[in-house]
């Protein structure tokens, strides 16, 4: 009871107003700390190579044509068509059925017109995005706390 | 209030009609696309429907901002040239972006697919209110305009930081270009609701004459865990990405404490229904509450989805989507046509439309409701086919789900039609310029 009164108090407390700005001082130093080594520790080790020219012109190709609106990587994305992520090393698919799609489209995926060339890059994009990893979460990976361990 | 400043309000209600009319109209390309592909595209309405979403908030908010801040200093200059530079810019660039998209000049990245340039005068226009937020604020300012100053000067960062994969370093790793690409979305969201939040505050001690409201301890606490999350609770949108555990681990642990704000709703509900008894005659408080019942709603949705064990089931599928959308329209949509209610006096309106508005507002909750429960539906049955036979094909997968979002389609009508009636109501009432 006396926690709820005290609550909805106004601040009037000379030494409480003081707290408000240093609060947000230190929030915010945290936040820039935090930042950089979200920047810097979200590359796995997975992927420390070069980058191809090619791959660069897919993920062009990629957000030029927006595959994204109907499609997913790592689910996120629009919803019209399926995830992409690991549908290279899909034994069922892979890059030549992948290719029939995106250079002739189907009734329901638009036809964009993209050169054989233009095609093969977004191909290359595609199976380095595969690289990185799983877009599925295993069940193993599921930990008793309700977080992921992956890796 | 400035012309301008009355002209870019406008604007942005402007854009909230364009984004429910093309939202309309993307829902029934989505089911099919046959009948589109060949001159209306998905992909092409998709951005064009979000765009328009993402900048009627921005918009709107940071619109209203200017009103009270040239409000706080009627004869300062320099806040008048600022306010001009902001408003001029970002009206024409917003422009400039939707004649991009109906020429089919994409480049850019969800939510921003307009050629990427177009980034550098949103981010000048934006650089010029920040100035303007700046300018006089003291720190012993009551919590409200913690709130602007937070919204505006995050909306900067996460802005900047949306825009990092032009440096090839953040490219060169899929896996960091993603996170950072969701990180800067995650708390960009939260930036907005900062500005949103410390309006809805302005305006309800307006209204409600409670002055103690913009100082009490209870509005800083809200306001101090509304910028934690901000700032750490991002992760959900990249939980299935493998990278280090230690990120998941902190969003998770920092989305956790946003039940504290749930709790508080639950145990505020009495005191919200006297206060709803005294106020209701106000147009703008009925806006506030379908806000508040919707908070609850998506909070809740939130708070499970935040939790990676059920994020399984729920990522990738619809239930993101009505999440986007329960908080964009129900919360943050009513939030700010309350506020705009406010300035434009829409309380001073005949009984006739202030009827025809109210009504629309109800209407409005039944729609988004049925449009809401379809999405998660519809989520719920791709999610658990997804896990649990991970080898279906795609058509079979959508099968048992395009019912629902059929039904989605049919609600995303009606809330076009209630939210429509309100916006050219609004977009009508003539404001009066300011006599001096
Ligand atoms: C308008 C929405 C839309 C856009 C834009 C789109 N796709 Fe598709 N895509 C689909 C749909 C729907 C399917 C499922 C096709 C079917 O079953 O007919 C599909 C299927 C595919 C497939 C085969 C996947 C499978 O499992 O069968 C690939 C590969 C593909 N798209 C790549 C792309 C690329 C690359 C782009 C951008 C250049 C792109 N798509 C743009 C809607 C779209």
């Amino acid at each position: 009871m006396y926690l709820k009164e005290a609550i909805s108090l106004p601040v009037d407390n000379p030494y409480l107003y003081q707290m408000i700005p240093k609060t947000w001082c230190f929030l915010f130093t945290l936040f820039v700390f935090y930042s950089t080594l979200v920047y810097i520790y979200s590359n796995p080790e997975t992927q420390k190579t070069k980058v191809p020219k090619d791959v660069y012109a897919g993920m062009n190709i990629w957000q030029q044509k927006n595959c994204h609106t109907c499609h997913q990587l790592y689910g996120l994305g629009g919803y019209m068509g399926p995830d992409l992520t690991n549908m290279a090393s899909d034994k069922t698919k892979g890059p030549a059925y992948m290719k029939v799609f995106i250079q002739y489209g189907t009734n329901k995926m638009p036809n964009f017109h993209l050169t054989e060339t233009e095609v093969d890059q977004v191909i290359a994009f595609l199976k380095w995005v595969d690289k990185s990893g799983k877009t599925r979460v295993s069940p193993q990976s599921v930990h008793w706390t309700g977080t992921y361990i992956i890796n | 209030m400035s012309t301008l400043n009355r002209i870019f309000i406008k604007f942005a209600l402007l854009l909230l009609f364009v984004a429910l009319l093309i939202g309309v109209i993307s829902s029934v390309a989505f089911l099919y696309p046959e009948s589109f592909n060949n001159w209306l595209p998905f992909h092409m309405l998709r951005p064009m429907h979000t765009s328009a979403a993402l900048f009627w908030i921005i918009c709107g908010a940071s619109g209203c901002i200017c009103y009270f801040k040239n409000q706080q200093y009627p004869d300062d200059g320099l806040v008048k040239k600022l306010t001009t530079i902001f408003i001029v810019t970002w009206i024409a660039v917003i422009i400039a972006a939707f004649v991009n998209y109906a020429m089919g000049n994409f480049g850019g990245r969800e939510y921003w697919e307009f050629p990427p340039y177009l980034n550098l005068p949103l981010l000048i226009g934006w650089l010029a209110i920040t100035f303007l937020i700046l300018r006089g604020f003291r720190k012993d300012t009551p919590a409200y305009e913690w709130m602007w100053m937070t919204g505006v000067v995050f909306f900067l960062i996460t802005f900047t930081e949306q825009n990092l994969w032009q440096l090839s370093w953040f490219r060169e790793s899929y896996i960091r270009e993603v996170t950072v690409q969701w990180k800067a979305n995650g708390s960009m969201v939260g930036a907005w609701n900062q500005m949103i939040n410390g309006l809805s505050v302005y305006v309800l001690i307006r209204i409600s004459g409670n002055e103690a409201l913009g100082t009490s301890k209870k509005t800083y606490f809200l306001f101090f865990l509304g910028l934690f999350n901000l700032m750490f609770n991002w992760g959900h949108h990249v939980y299935n990405l493998p990278n280090a555990n230690w990120m998941r681990g902190v969003a998770y642990a920092v989305s956790m404490t946003e039940w504290v704000i749930l709790i508080i709703i639950i145990r505020g509900f009495r005191k919200k229904l006297d206060e709803s008894r005294k106020l209701k005659h106000y147009l703008s408080y009925r806006f506030i509450m379908a806000a508040e019942f919707w908070l609850f709603a998506n909070l809740f949705l939130a708070l499970l989805m935040s939790i990676p064990a059920l994020n399984r089931y729920t990522h990738g599928t619809h239930i993101t989507v009505a999440h986007a959308m329960g908080t964009t329209i129900g919360i943050n949509t009513m939030m700010l046509l309350a506020i705009i209610g406010y300035i434009f006096k829409a309380n001073e309106l005949s009984e006739r439309l202030k009827k025809v508005i109210a009504f629309c507002i109800r209407f409005n909750n039944y729609s988004l409701a049925v449009f809401w429960l379809s999405l998660i539906i519809a989520g719920l049955i791709k999610g658990y086919i997804m896990v649990n036979q991970p080898d279906m094909d795609f058509n079979s997968l959508m099968k048992p789900v395009l019912p629902f979002i059929e039904a989605f389609a049919g609600a995303g009508f009606f809330v076009f039609l209630s939210l429509g009636i309100i916006v050219v109501i609004f977009l009508r009432i003539k404001v009066e310029k300011p006599n001096h």
